[in-house]
């Protein structure tokens, strides 16, 4: 690995902890990752992408901002990649997935805040995320309430914090905020460019997301296939990495990948027995490095096949279809693609478990885990009803409340582990 | 073939052997600060073919002895049904966890809800409260039985009600209505998990708390169904275990 000590001080990271944060990372990732058994050869990349993941992706982004494009960091699947692509920035996605310095987030946040909130904090008092402190602006979105308020306290922490709001109905003022909010941030985005939005450079930006979009939705459909050609963590860190890395590279690499999954599906190889406990994941996002249930229901005889997630297919499901040749046609068809997203934030809300039927029957799924993070209210609200209208379809569902830490590995463990089994009666 | 299953709980530690679809040994010992001594001090002298571990501690002993594993919840399962056919749902209140599980109508595992990661509410909670009371479990019972009224606890976090049970005696509260109203609350809890999983009928009452008269009082009482605890309720896991071990092929 090449020395990054410079570039890390010029972005004002804390050496210290960061090197804590780094080496903690990478055993985490050689003993949930490289331990596991007949994994594709198309995982190298990712594996490589990881062991770089605040080296050389970093350097990338020093250089580009070199060049004079921008960094753009964002917490939420609701800020369009499309329209930092258009111009010329590069979009990175900022949600952490680590307990990390959350003694120090709790200084600032109330201690019953979720963890996904608490590690942004926690990163960013901890001078340890490249990533945040690459960027030029860092978006925020009114989604919950809890990140909606956390924005008003990290605003002062960083360098340029532009909030847009979110609607939260699925109505026809829903979108048309939706879209004016998508027209002011465009007018953010040319400001600090200096680049003007064009239609030649949104149609441009929309083939290039769209194209990474269908890499990922071709991974989903791949692991439909019985023995599972690939393991939930690795199709999990492949959706992980799709916020980070260079889109061309990334859509590039997931397409080989494919290839090799659907020869393993021709030959009838995969990573555990045919026959296993399939399991679709549905609720809260898990960030990087985030792995904590995955490996709970990988270890416990069972392989996720579907994540319904904004790390997996509520982040990509929907592609883009663009009508029209104006910036603001196809602001139109921007608009209809985002406001497709089932957050828990909206009400009602239900397509999301809609969807999450239809991911049991595709995937050939038994079950389906519902995964919320404490204190994450919209998507434990939900998690009541989705688990009972699943449960009434005849599909067993186990509702999990967690948060990053291990504390409770052992009864989650046991709670999956009696989940499995009781499919495995069926 | 004799088919032995071990339970390694977080307060005690359970040996049962099946014979013939018969128990035909049984064995209880406290899980100490060393739970894999325990288990094979517990396991000298007994006389089996296979076994199969559960419990908190299923994943420990199974690096030591080559043993299959099954997690508490079937072990309760099946380890009910080797007593009754009739009952709709377990309730199991342990050292440091309650598991309320609903069964079809085959008695199959149908839906669970656990308490949360802390031990609020479980045997744990009534030892410590047994204690700050200074009675022994039995003693503890029966006082809440005697009393006619009871004096409302609001915490279930252990370290808190232990103050609000010190500030109460203090108060001058009667020792057994404080009594009664740690059951009443225990009660309370565990009849929520259970309503939230459990269709009406008959409740199944297991672990080390259904050993406590008041609770299974208190318990029929508030669920308003009939609760059948077994003869030895704190070896249904390791029972269950047990015959799981005699149908894995």
């Amino acid at each position: 690995m090449s020395d990054y000590t410079k570039m890390w001080q010029s972005l004002g990271l804390d050496l210290k902890n960061h090197d804590a944060l780094l080496s903690v990372l990478g055993k985490a990732y050689s003993d949930v990752f490289l331990s596991q058994k007949n994994r594709p050869e198309g995982m190298k990349y990712f594996d490589f992408v990881m062991s770089e993941v605040h080296g050389l992706r970093i350097k990338e982004l020093m250089d580009a901002k070199a060049q004079g494009r921008r960094v753009i960091g964002s917490y939420c699947v609701f800020v369009p990649e499309e329209l930092v692509l258009a111009v010329d920035g590069v979009a990175v996605g900022l949600c952490a997935g680590a307990e990390f310095n959350f003694e120090g987030a709790e200084t600032l946040l109330p201690r019953n805040t979720c963890s996904l909130i608490k590690a942004a904090f926690g990163f960013k008092l901890g001078k340890v995320c490249p990533y945040l402190e690459a960027s030029d602006v860092v978006v925020g979105e009114n989604t919950c309430d809890g990140k909606k308020k956390a924005y008003e306290v990290l605003a002062p922490l960083v360098k340029d914090l532009y909030v847009m709001d979110l609607p939260q109905t699925k109505s026809e003022m829903g979108k048309a905020l939706l879209k004016e909010e998508y027209r002011k941030f465009i007018a953010k985005l040319e400001e600090v460019s200096g680049k003007k939005v064009t239609a030649a450079s949104l149609k441009k930006a929309v083939e290039i997301v769209n194209a990474k979009r269908m890499a990922v939705k071709r991974l989903a459909a791949i692991r439909a296939a019985d023995p599972a050609p690939i393991s939930g963590l690795d199709a999990l860190l492949v959706n992980q990495v799709f916020f980070h890395d260079d889109p061309l590279r990334f859509t590039d690499s997931v397409n080989k990948l494919c290839d090799e999954l659907e020869l393993r599906v021709k030959n009838g190889t995969g990573v555990f027995p045919k026959g296993t406990t399939r399991l679709v994941i549905s609720g809260c996002p898990m960030a990087v490095p985030n792995w904590k249930v995955p490996v709970l229901v990988e270890s416990s005889k069972a392989v996720i096949v579907g994540e319904e997630s904004c790390v997996g297919e509520r982040g990509s499901r929907w592609l883009m279809e663009v009508k029209g040749n104006t910036v603001d046609e196809i602001l139109d068809s921007i608009t209809d693609r985002y406001f497709n997203i089932d957050c828990a934030v909206f009400t009602p809300n239900p397509s999301r478990c809609d969807y999450v039927k239809e991911m049991k029957k595709n995937l050939h799924a038994q079950g389906v885990i519902h995964y919320s993070l404490q204190f994450c209210q919209p998507y434990i609200m939900e998690s009541g009803p989705v688990e009972k209208e699943l449960e009434k379809c005849g599909i067993p569902t186990l509702r999990l409340e967690t948060d990053y830490s291990q504390e409770d590995a052992g009864q989650l463990k046991t709670r999956i582990e009696a989940f499995v089994e009781r499919l495995k009666r069926k | 073939m004799r088919y032995a299953g071990i339970d390694l709980g977080s307060r005690t530690i359970k040996l049962a052997v099946i014979e013939n679809g018969r128990l035909v040994f049984s064995r209880t010992s406290l899980t100490s600060h060393n739970p894999l001594g325990t288990a094979q001090d517990l396991m000298k002298g007994a006389v089996f073919d296979r076994i199969m571990a559960t419990g908190y501690g299923r994943h420990l002993i199974k690096g030591h002895l080559a043993c299959p594993v099954i997690s508490e919840i079937t072990a309760f399962v099946r380890g009910a049904r080797f007593f009754r056919t009739d009952c709709g749902s377990i309730l199991d209140i342990g050292g440091q966890d309650t598991k309320a599980i609903s069964l079809d109508t085959d008695g199959n595992l149908c839906k669970f809800e656990m308490n949360d990661r802390c031990a609020a509410g479980t045997g744990r909670f009534l030892e410590v409260m047994a204690t700050v009371l200074g009675y022994t479990l039995e003693e503890f019972s029966a006082a809440a039985l005697s009393a006619e009224r009871a004096v409302k606890i609001n915490s279930m976090c252990t370290v808190f009600a232990e103050s609000e049970v010190v500030s109460l005696t203090s108060q001058g509260a009667e020792r057994n209505e404080v009594a009664l109203g740690i059951h009443k609350a225990i009660v309370s809890r565990s009849a929520g998990l259970l309503k939230r999983v459990a269709p009406p009928g008959k409740i199944f009452f297991a672990g080390g708390v259904a050993l406590n008269d008041c609770v299974r009082t208190l318990l029929e009482n508030e669920m308003g169904s009939p609760v059948f605890v077994p003869p030895d309720p704190q070896i249904v896991g390791a029972i269950g275990a047990a015959l799981s071990a005699s149908e894995d092929g």
